[in-house]
């Protein structure tokens, strides 16, 4: 299982701004280890944003995004106390969610 | 055993259980987007042309109402910070395409209600590359805008 991801939504006046990093490889299939084997791709390829229980975004996502990926949104209407849920997959069928709430 | 299915089966069959799983999105969580699947044949395409027919926009219109915010020279092209602001009302979903690198798409992202066109992301670039962003609106319209980053560490393979 991959690390919990950092989730910031901090709140301006009606519009919440979060920010994410995501704790993953990315690694896109082309990239050499020390030995000289090409290491498999693996990254992440959807991603959903929920705030208070309603989806508001849907990303996907291809080799091209760096390691470790850090995304910024602006959602409008949001109000304090807002859970965000953040809820990723990637190509090899492994899945994490986590939350925060607007602040 | 046999009386847990009859229960089951009754639960479902009898008063709408299932009909209200689905209202309340328990079965499909997240059917306010029209694409679900990941875009095999946009984020495979090897080319612009190929990514943007993919997507359904063979000829996007340039606009200045996007914003692209991209740095002029990124040291490390393994970690290129990339805004976009789209300011053209209505925007429903944003992609953001690096021109030479092998696969073009590098992300796509759609918004419902409440969700700005605007985004954050970081990103790989091979190379020096224009880096074009699309915005398409809610009555399916396309408009793009691209900035041209020089990089000077490539960030693909190794």
């Amino acid at each position: 299982m991959a690390d919990p991801m950092k989730i910031r939504a901090s709140l301006k006046g009606d519009v919440a701004d979060i920010r994410v990093l995501v704790s993953h490889p990315m690694e896109n299939g082309q990239r050499k280890d020390n030995a000289g084997n090409t290491v498999p791709a693996h990254y992440i390829q959807t991603m959903t944003v929920e705030i208070g229980g309603k989806p508001v975004i849907q990303g996907q996502v291809g080799t091209a995004v760096s390691r470790n990926p850090v995304f910024g949104f602006k959602v409008k209407g949001a109000k304090a106390g807002d859970k965000v849920v953040i809820k990723w997959r990637d190509n090899k069928g492994e899945t994490r969610s986590d939350e925060a709430a607007v602040a | 055993m046999d009386m847990i299915r009859r229960t089951v089966l009754k639960g479902i069959g009898a008063s709408g259980v299932l009909s209200a799983a689905l209202a309340a999105g328990v079965l499909k969580p997240t059917q306010v987007f029209a694409a679900e699947e990941w875009n095999k044949a946009a984020f495979e395409a090897k080319d612009l042309g190929a990514a943007l027919k993919a997507i359904g926009a063979a000829a996007p219109a340039e606009s200045k109402d996007i914003v692209l915010g991209a740095p002029e020279i990124a040291e490390n092209g393994a970690v290129v910070p990339i805004t976009v602001t789209s300011n053209i009302p209505n925007t429903a979903y944003i992609a953001l395409f690096a021109l030479k690198n092998p696969l073009p798409l590098t992300c796509s992202f759609d918004f419902a209600e409440g969700a700005q066109g605007d985004i954050q992301v970081r990103i790989r670039l091979a190379e020096t590359t224009a880096v074009r962003a699309v915005v398409k609106t809610a009555d399916g319209k396309f408009f793009s805008t691209q900035k041209e980053v020089k990089v000077t560490v490539g960030g693909c393979g190794g």
